[in-house]
């Protein structure tokens, strides 16, 4: 009886995810294009509807709300769809979406399922070799089990993880903090614009003469049936007519031209970013974000130094930072309380913080993402891929979580995630995230030398 | 007729829409009668000029150019694009036929020509508050007509736009990628050179003497529908009359 009961809440829980998912979807994502498919809207919202589930499992399970029998068996069934839409359904759908975009294909279905079906067959060759080179799973499992795809699954979203947490950690400070913000003024903007529209009257003033002159020649040759108007016109037009060699000569100029302006305009479109980051900044919000900046640099420096040493010392943390604070609070700064009772709590706020932080900002990312190169052809297949990303990354972040509750909660995604070598994951993001830190440093460092000084 | 003349007077025309909605090939099409090859993304503006005769086959014919400011859509770059609204002689807005989104989005890209219009006085804008009447003459034109399935077309060609009618423009339903749509002679070609011709006489030719004597003479505006009559304030844009 309370195992319906149970699997009511659990439904309930999961239509008001995929109502969110959905509306997510109709007001950020697809806020200028028309939804032709539906099937693409309710894949999405499926997908983040799962994921947010298997994080609510985490937080029932250290809560301990629900029975614990009810909640093992909704984690298995959670895995077993979300690892068959990751694995089957969205890469053979974004692929007969892509069939739709190619160029040369024909248009009938049969074309396009079969070359779906094809290109699925491939990705999953690569997807089996993939878990190759990786020390991940102990050699008693089969083929088919939940621990092939879950490992392999983890293997990209950790990837994706550590490459947008080191990106983040380096980027956030760099834009929040005025050290970093050049000043520009608006006299600087004028002149860039000024120069912006006298490139575009150079052009049209190039274009005006090809014009006048192609009009010119058609109107000659209808004329030249007259032989002695036409006579007379050649004399005439020979002074100031252009050549075909002029023509092609002023149209590679106008090239030229055409690139200059668009620099231009990004530099304009530069300059107008900068100014209104350096206003926001002197706003009360500015300044607070401009504080956390400070943080956060010091966090990621602190976190790039640990990681090396992490991979220097071929360790990793065992204990949990709950266990750890709790630990330290007795042992050193004297405290004495209940351990059980604050160990819960505070896990269920620092699971449910990384939890809410992680969603959101993963969420912001796919929207700036999905603006930049999203165009009305292609939109369809991009939302796929972000699903299947947004997938990926939700089941990383369960299996990385695991590191940062105590061992008795941990048991339940041990349980169901199986017998994976968790220490390797948490090795390859401190690798991934070193390397896309210090990678990210970089290419700011030289971005920002290379900005004009004023 | 004086081709040969190195200069004519010319007017600029201001193509904006949606990302992707086919304006630089709408452009293309207008200005060259053939069809873009390999479209991109426009950063910034791209220009584009055509010659066009004013009043063609009567005493007054006159050849203009007529200018193509061809804005590039993207969001992104919304807060500086207003350095391409300082002289603005007539609008095109464009929208995509298979997106019902980009058309009312066409009223977020009219508030923004207008409102910036205005801001720097060049007379784009008379209307107050929140009624956009804009004095420039407006086309609206829907592209990518044959991706629409039968149905859709059929309801599209049928009906009136809620836009067009707004702004008392005429709209165009066309394929940027067949060069027949704009075939001289044809229905679409012929809507273009009358709003060719009422940018220019908007620009050029209100107060002439032929205009006062003869006002059926020279094209004019759709009329409005009544329940839109807003009051008209004549100041910002006697100034720069």
């Amino acid at each position: 009886m309370t195992f319906f009961i149970d699997s009511f809440i659990m439904t309930t829980t999961m239509v008001f995810f995929f109502a969110f998912g959905w509306i997510f979807f109709m007001r950020y994502l697809f806020k200028d294009y028309e939804v032709h498919q539906y099937s693409v809207q309710i894949i999405f919202a499926i997908t983040f509807s799962l994921s947010c589930t298997m994080f609510e499992l985490i937080i029932f399970e250290i809560l301990g709300v629900l029975q614990s029998s009810s909640r093992y068996f909704h984690w298995k069934l959670d895995l077993y769809i979300m690892l068959f839409l990751l694995i089957c359904a969205l890469p053979a759908y974004t692929f007969y979406f892509v069939a739709n975009t190619l160029p040369r294909m024909p248009d009938s279905k049969r074309v396009r399922t079969s070359f779906s079906v094809v290109a699925w067959l491939v990705y999953m060759y690569f997807f089996r070799k993939l878990g190759d080179p990786f020390p991940i799973l102990s050699a008693r499992h089969g083929v088919l089990t939940i621990e092939q795809g879950i490992s392999r699954i983890g293997i990209i979203g950790v990837t994706i993880m550590a490459v947008l947490s080191g990106f983040g950690a380096v980027n956030y400070p760099y834009t929040s903090m005025f050290c970093f913000m050049k000043p520009v003024t608006d006299s600087d903007i004028s002149s860039m614009e000024k120069r912006l529209m006298q490139t575009l009257d150079i052009i049209l003033s190039k274009k005006k003469r090809i014009a006048l002159a192609l009009s010119r020649n058609s109107d000659a040759s209808i004329k030249s049936s007259n032989k002695l108007w036409g006579v007379l016109q050649g004399i005439k037009s020979s002074f100031t007519s252009y050549s075909r060699e002029n023509i092609a000569q002023f149209e590679s100029e106008i090239k030229a031209n055409e690139e200059l302006s668009r620099q231009l305009f990004l530099e304009v479109l530069d300059l107008n970013s900068r100014k209104e980051r350096i206003q926001y900044s002197r706003t009360y919000k500015g300044k607070y974000f401009n504080c956390l900046g400070y943080f956060f640099s010091v966090y990621c420096m602190y976190k790039i130094c640990m990681c090396t040493i992490n991979i220097l010392l071929n360790r990793v943390g065992q204990t949990d930072p709950v266990t750890r604070s709790i630990d330290i609070c007795i042992r050193y700064l004297g405290f004495t309380f209940d351990v059980k009772f604050w160990s819960q709590h505070i896990s269920f706020a620092l699971v449910g913080i990384i939890v809410i932080t992680s969603i959101r900002g993963l969420l912001i990312t796919l929207t700036k993402f999905f603006y930049a190169i999203s165009s009305s052809k292609s939109s369809n297949v991009i939302v796929l891929v972000l699903a299947q990303i947004m997938g990926m990354y939700f089941v990383s972040c369960v299996l990385l979580l695991r590191m940062n509750m105590p061992p008795d909660y941990r048991i339940i995604v041990t349980e169901v995630l199986g017998d994976l070598e968790f220490r390797f994951y948490h090795q390859w993001f401190d690798k991934i995230f070193l390397v896309s830190s210090l990678s990210s440093i970089a290419f700011l460092y030289v971005a920002h030398i290379q900005k004009p000084d004023n | 007729m004086d081709v040969y003349a190195v200069d004519l007077d010319r007017v600029r025309v201001l193509v904006v829409g949606d990302s992707g909605v086919g304006k630089s090939s709408l452009v293309h099409l207008c200005c060259h009668g053939t069809v873009l090859a390999n479209p991109s993304w426009t950063i910034g503006a791209a220009v584009d000029v055509r010659i066009h005769e004013y009043m063609e086959g009567t005493p007054q014919q006159k050849a203009y150019f007529v200018e193509f400011f061809d804005v590039g859509g993207k969001q992104a770059h919304s807060n500086s694009r207003s350095v391409f609204y300082h002289t603005v002689h007539g609008i095109v807005l464009v929208h995509d036929l298979t997106n019902r989104k980009s058309n009312s989005n066409l009223s977020k890209w009219m508030e923004e020509v207008t409102l910036t219009g205005s801001r720097l006085c060049t007379g784009v804008i008379t209307g107050t508050g929140d009624g956009l009447q804009s004095r420039v003459p407006v086309l609206v034109v829907g592209t990518k007509l044959d991706q629409l399935d039968a149905n859709r077309r059929t309801a599209v060609l049928n009906g009136d736009s809620e836009i067009a009618e707004e702004f008392g423009a005429e709209e165009l339903l066309l394929d940027c990628t067949a060069a027949a749509s704009l075939a001289p002679g044809s229905g679409n070609a012929v809507k273009l050179s009358r709003f060719y011709d009422r940018v220019l006489h908007h620009r050029y030719h209100r107060h002439s003497p032929v205009a006062r004597n003869n006002p059926t003479a020279v094209p004019g505006p759709r009329r409005n529908s009544p329940t839109r009559r807003k009051v008209v304030k004549h100041s910002l844009w006697e100034i720069n009359s």
